[in-house]
């Protein structure tokens, strides 16, 4: 209990040990949740409007993916 | 070369008929630069402290306020078009551009310095540094700017976005311009700073043109 | 090349779903096992005291702003010189990840710097140049997401991050010798390559487990930058079919 206490106070300055290591890793945590959630949102969009496609015909959905990699090519 | 001066003068002539943007400009650094000694106070010793990094900042500044201006006319009447397709090369636009950039927004501030060096209590022996030094930096702020005045084309809030873009890469010229000054008022030699300037203005020659015209190329696509 | 094989987006999609899991895990474990060394088995500073264990996250932090924006200008260059079409979604994926690792490095430089230096902040030369960087990077993603057409901003960031990584050196050695000409006397600096193994150790694990971190994430970042690219793409054809 004395050596976790002593720990966390870290010689006094514990109170700018922590907070580097809070601030570090709630950035981390932050990029990487906000990253995640960008990828489901564009994933479920992505599933949603190939849904359509699929209801309106193959054709379309192939013309979509030629157009995509088109598009690809070009930027 | 007849390209490069057809559009030197043309943007000249452009900017002397509408008249008032140099002057704009000017007015822009000397008011600026009067807000200091109201926000720091009238010392004259703290004011020749400052009065180098002060006239410096608020010069890069005016360059950059002037900037945003440098294609957006031409781009918006189509001009620049005509331009990236005309047989001459686009550099050669871009270059003469520039120069008159320059020349209407640079110029003005060199001549007006003087007198803010006045106002501020800049010591005597600083001021023949502070104009070289202002004659070598300014034109590398133009040609960095114009690299980010080309970027920013057809973008949502263009000017302020180009201020956040260039002046990061403006850190360079500052403190060497600082730097100069300083060293003529500490009684130091200024050379090294000078060439240190002239180094980045011939740097910012050999590339920020390609730059430019690289950038231009893709807003007019 | 070989990065070519990796052009294709399915291909790189493929290649994602193996890699990721294991940069994943190595990106824990590293981390992990740096932060036990770090904050448990390597002894405190004799200088510095317990405050030197901020190093850990601050100095791989650096060195991560750096890597990563190196990263950006080089998909940037594949993207402009030879349209490689993943050069762009790397370049674009990387920048928010880079600009949270540089702010990581900002803070924890002034939560070292307070018990350190007695200031949150010190004109000190590598700080500066760290937050220039950071504005960079800031100036770069408000470029990105300026323009309407996202095609537009795409391109006009990539030549962007090309001429702020030529510039990067200029600054950080004009910043360098602007320092040192104001440099203040109290400024502690650290020892340079005579580190000891101990802290060594953990320093460079710290660091592997950032780089995993990094390579994790912009795999997750690209594949969302795939997905909305796709999108685009079907919407323009649901609207001219």
């Amino acid at each position: 209990m004395e050596a976790l206490s002593a720990f966390l106070a870290m010689g006094g300055h514990g109170a700018f040990v922590w907070p580097a290591y809070g601030a570090a890793a709630l950035i981390l945590v932050g990029v990487l949740v906000a990253s995640l959630a960008r990828l489901r949102r564009e994933e479920r969009t992505l599933a949603a409007l190939a849904a359509g496609a699929t209801r309106r015909g193959r054709a379309k959905l192939r013309a979509a993916a030629e157009a995509e990699a088109g598009a690809g090519a070009r930027s | 070369m007849t390209a490069f001066r057809a559009v030197l003068l043309r943007d000249l002539r452009l900017a002397l008929r509408q008249g008032g943007d140099a002057a704009v400009v000017v007015l822009f650094f000397v008011l600026a630069a009067t807000l200091f000694p109201f926000g720091v106070g009238p010392e004259p010793n703290l004011l020749a402290r400052i009065a180098s990094g002060v006239i410096w900042v608020t010069a890069l500044l005016s360059v950059m306020l002037a900037l945003d201006r440098l294609f957006l006319a031409d781009h918006e009447d189509g001009s620049l078009e005509a331009l990236a397709t005309a047989p001459a090369p686009l550099l050669a636009a871009v270059l003469a551009k520039c120069l008159a950039q320059w020349l209407l927004a640079g110029v003005p501030l060199i001549v007006a310095a003087p007198l803010l060096a006045l106002f501020l209590q800049l010591p005597a022996e600083g001021l023949p540094a502070l104009l070289a030094a202002l004659t070598l930096g300014t034109p590398t702020l133009v040609l960095v700017g114009a690299v980010g005045a080309a970027l920013v084309l057809g973008a949502r809030r263009g000017g302020v976005l180009l201020a956040l873009l260039v002046l990061p890469l403006a850190v360079p010229v500052l403190i060497f311009g600082v730097a100069a000054v300083d060293a003529a008022v500490a009684g130091l030699p200024t050379r090294p700073h000078l060439l240190v300037l002239g180094a980045l203005l011939l740097a910012a020659l050999a590339t920020a043109p390609f730059a430019a015209t690289a950038a231009l190329r893709q807003a007019i696509e | 090349m070989a990065l070519h094989r990796f052009a294709n987006p399915a291909r790189f999609l493929r290649f994602s779903a193996v890699a990721l899991p294991w940069f994943s895990v190595a990106a824990v474990a590293c981390i992990a096992a740096g932060l036990v060394l770090g904050l448990v088995v390597s002894p405190a500073d004799y200088q510095q005291g317990e405050t030197v264990r901020i190093m850990y996250v601050h100095v791989p932090a650096a060195w991560m702003a750096l890597m990563v924006y190196t990263v950006m200008a080089g998909g940037s260059v594949s993207a402009l010189v030879w349209k490689h079409p993943l050069g762009d979604l790397v370049a674009r994926a990387a920048a928010p990840i880079g600009a949270g690792f540089t702010l990581i490095c900002l803070v924890t430089g002034a939560l070292w710097g307070k018990p350190m230096w007695g200031a949150w902040w010190v004109w000190d030369a590598r700080l500066t140049s760290v937050l220039v960087l950071f504005f960079l990077y800031l100036g770069y993603m408000a470029l990105q997401n300026a323009f309407d057409d996202p095609t537009r901003g795409e391109k006009a960031a990539a030549l962007l991050a090309i001429v702020g990584f030529v510039n990067v050196p200029i600054i950080k050695w004009s910043v360098d010798w602007w320092n040192t000409l104001h440099q203040p006397a109290s400024v502690a600096r650290l020892a340079g390559p005579s580190i000891h193994a101990s802290m060594l150790v953990p320093l460079l694990l710290m660091g592997a487990g950032f780089t995993f971190y990094f390579a994790a994430v912009l795999l997750l970042r690209v594949r969302a930058e795939i997905a909305a690219r796709r999108i685009r793409a079907l919407r323009l054809v649901a609207m001219e079919g």
